[in-house]
């Protein structure tokens, strides 16, 4: 009897222990990225305004995907990639995909040279204050969110990307 | 379970090496060896069971032998950690898979693939921390029950073997008054318990809680270091804000709500003459002394709101001046001046000007972080910005780009209309470059510049620190208590006409027969012998 209190008494001890350094283990070192959006959640609502004085506002775009783009006029990467996104964007705009391509914290006249240069058609939020930049804990940029029609982020990257990857991104979101 | 019945009739727990009651000696009975008295001899709990895995993990953890390993380790870990400086402390916008072996070399480079350099944090070292706070629990619960419980058991009359085998021991005749003997036993306040004519003296037991005591207390200390990973306990961040900018502060958004902090003026102040008394220093370094850096600020807070960037309804809280050492807190949050950056350009002035005559047609205050794209002049003159480059630079096909947002090289592109020049003339205007057709009739020419400080401060929040304290304070006091104290005992004995004296203290022997030359010289008690003095003799 007093032997098996002991080994009750032991165990119990050590699922404490353990579950105590798990969950500081598990919220600090491989949840380090806490604050930042990651594939699987749920992206926050934001609202901004865009290049043309239209308030944008995350959650009116439910039901639909949403290719949400983080970028700058003096990311050389952000450039590449921006006469593909407006390339595609041509294309599954009709079939429900939108693109909304956040400028970080730049200012409306750079932002509209950029996008007359680029022929850019798709919203372009200004997040003047950063605030939705440090929302989502954007390190570099650009950084692409995938969100599916309920809101989810399904995919996150930071790479410049390719044609080809954007045209298989605006497929998985596709309602 | 097993246990071992003694001679005595005590049952003591398996694995016990003297009898918790009488102590006589249950291992080696025969030697004459001085008995081993750490831990009373009890039974280390760990020792005796190999059952379980449960088990196994218990036991690998409750030797101090293992114990001691962690520690070490820990040490030569958190020392290596400090060779080269931490990744928070390498500058900002370098990488630190380059940095480390650009800056350190190889060994850099090591340091960095090892994981060194964001050693505080890393995994490995949260799980040598646990090991270690696993290790004082086990080690303290295993030893430290099992020694109460033979301090407690412990009887007056002890075993003739137990007696023999003390460090300090003598056999002398009957024939001195017990009486005088307890008086001045009593006088060094020892506890005396009585049976049968045999004495037990007893004084400061507790000081064998003194590192059980400190354990707790380290424990405390590692939970509260701990629970810095818990949501809400725990806050370090920078907040960068210029002149005039209201930001939301990082770090304080609760279900209540958000703080915002607006800066009005950053302020640096410097020693100069009015300070007579530190003239002399002043002389001494010639260079200019900083007295004060002082950011003025109103602190407000919103509501709850799940939409990032709506523009929130802001309720003043309070206006107040943060001084180095001076923070502004709130609500556990506490935000200290900690850098600046003087002199941001902010707003840049120009004239539209006829270039043959120099007159001016007025002039256009272009605000760097949001400039218009039309600044009108009236009467028919007007500026159009049709390029801005806040950071400017040339890329590799020599075309004019920006480095950044930060305005820290603003360069334009103008177009300038006048009821002259319908068409409007183009100008690229930036801080020391200007390229213009050279048949432009007007041009902008620059008036001035406002500038811009910028505050940085850390916003910080600790509900650890008292846990933190407290388990500070016990580890102090089990240390005292273990240190400034000794638990002494002497047992005195009447066997077969002879009177047995034996004494034991935990530590200090010196200061043990010191006092027992005290007591043997007041009482008449014969003065016990030092058995280990006399082997090594």
């Amino acid at each position: 009897m007093k032997k098996k209190q002991r080994l009750v008494f032991r165990s119990i001890l050590l699922v404490i222990i353990a579950v105590a350094v798990g969950y500081t283990l598990y919220s600090n070192v491989f949840n380090d990225k806490s604050g930042s959006v990651q594939k699987g959640d749920q992206a926050p609502d934001f609202e901004l305004t865009d290049l043309q004085g239209n308030k944008v506002q995350l959650s009116d775009y439910k039901g639909k995907g949403v290719f949400l783009n983080f970028w700058g006029t003096w990311c050389k990467p952000c450039q590449r990639e921006m006469p593909y996104m407006q390339k595609e964007y041509r294309n599954y705009k009709k079939q429900g995909v939108e693109i909304l391509a956040v400028n970080v914290g730049e200012s409306r006249v750079s932002v509209k040279n950029f996008a007359d240069r680029f022929h850019l058609s798709f919203p372009i939020p200004l997040d003047g204050s950063r605030e939705v930049t440090k929302a989502y804990g954007i390190g570099p940029i650009p950084t692409t969110f995938l969100v599916d029609k309920n809101g989810k982020v399904i995919e996150k990257t930071s790479e410049s990307l390719s044609n080809e990857t954007i045209k298989s991104f605006m497929e998985k979101i596709k309602p | 379970m097993k246990t071992i019945k003694c001679e005595c009739g005590h049952s003591n727990p398996f694995g016990t090496e003297i009898c918790e009651s009488c102590g006589k000696p249950l291992t080696n009975e025969n030697s004459r060896e001085l008995i081993n008295m750490r831990y009373e001899g009890s039974a280390v709990r760990s020792q005796t069971y190999n059952k379980t895995i449960v088990d196994k993990i218990w036991n690998f953890f409750s030797s101090v032998k293992v114990g001691i390993w962690i520690i070490i380790v820990i040490l030569i870990a958190a020392a290596i950690g400090t060779i080269f400086p931490q990744e928070m402390y390498i500058p900002p916008n370098v990488d630190p898979t380059t940095y480390y072996k650009e800056e350190y070399g190889t060994p850099g480079q090591i340091f960095y693939l090892l994981g060194f350099h964001n050693l505080y944090g890393s995994w490995w070292f949260l799980l040598l921390l646990a090991a270690l706070g696993i290790s004082l629990i086990i080690v303290s619960i295993d030893r430290g029950f099992p020694l109460y419980r033979a301090l407690k058991y412990q009887r007056v009359t002890r075993h003739e073997s137990f007696m023999k085998r003390q460090r300090l021991f003598a056999v002398s005749d009957t024939g001195i008054s017990m009486d005088r003997v307890k008086r001045v036993l009593a006088k060094k306040h020892y506890r005396i318990k009585e049976d049968n004519g045999n004495i037990l003296a007893e004084k400061n037991r507790f000081s064998r809680w003194g590192p059980y005591v400190n354990h707790a207390g380290l424990i405390i200390f590692l939970i509260g270091a701990m629970l810095r990973f818990f949501p809400g306990m725990y806050t370090d961040q920078t907040l960068w804000i210029r002149e005039g900018e209201t930001v939301a502060v990082p770090g304080t958004k609760t279900e209540d709500g958000q703080y915002y902090l607006k800066n009005h003026k950053f302020i640096m102040e410097l020693y100069g003459k009015k300070d007579k008394e530190y003239s002399a220093a002043l002389d001494k370094t010639g260079n200019p002394v900083p007295k004060n850096y002082q950011s003025n600020v109103t602190l407000y807070h919103a509501g709850p709101s799940d939409v990032v960037g709506a523009k929130p309804e802001l309720k003043k809280e309070r206006d107040a001046r943060i001084k180095v050492n001076e923070p502004l807190s709130f609500n556990d949050f506490s935000l200290y001046q900690v850098d600046f950056k003087l002199n941001e350009f902010h707003r840049m002035n120009l004239k539209l000007e006829n270039k043959k005559t120099g007159k001016s047609y007025g002039e256009i205050k272009v605000n760097l972080f949001n400039p218009k794209s039309t600044y009108d002049l009236g009467n028919g003159y007007k500026v159009e910005m049709v390029e801005y480059f806040p950071n400017f630079k040339l890329d590799e096909n020599d075309q004019p780009t920006t480095e950044n947002s930060v305005p820290d090289n603003p360069a334009f592109v103008f177009k300038m209309f006048t009821p002259e020049t319908t068409k409007g003339e183009t100008a690229f205007i930036g801080i020391r470059k200007n390229v213009e057709a050279a048949d432009n009739k007007y041009k902008m020419s620059f008036s001035g510049i406002e500038t811009k400080n910028v505050s940085a401060l850390t916003v910080k929040k600790d509900n650890t620190l008292p846990i933190i304290i407290i388990g500070g304070i016990i580890f102090m006091l089990g240390v005292v208590q273990g240190l400034y104290w000794n638990h002494r005992r002497i047992w005195i004995q009447q066997r077969n006409g002879q009177l047995w004296i034996a004494a034991h203290t935990n530590k200090n022997w010196f200061g043990l027969k010191r006092e027992m030359q005290n007591i043997s010289e007041e009482s008449g008690l014969v003065m016990p012998i030092d058995q280990s003095d006399e082997k090594s003799a």
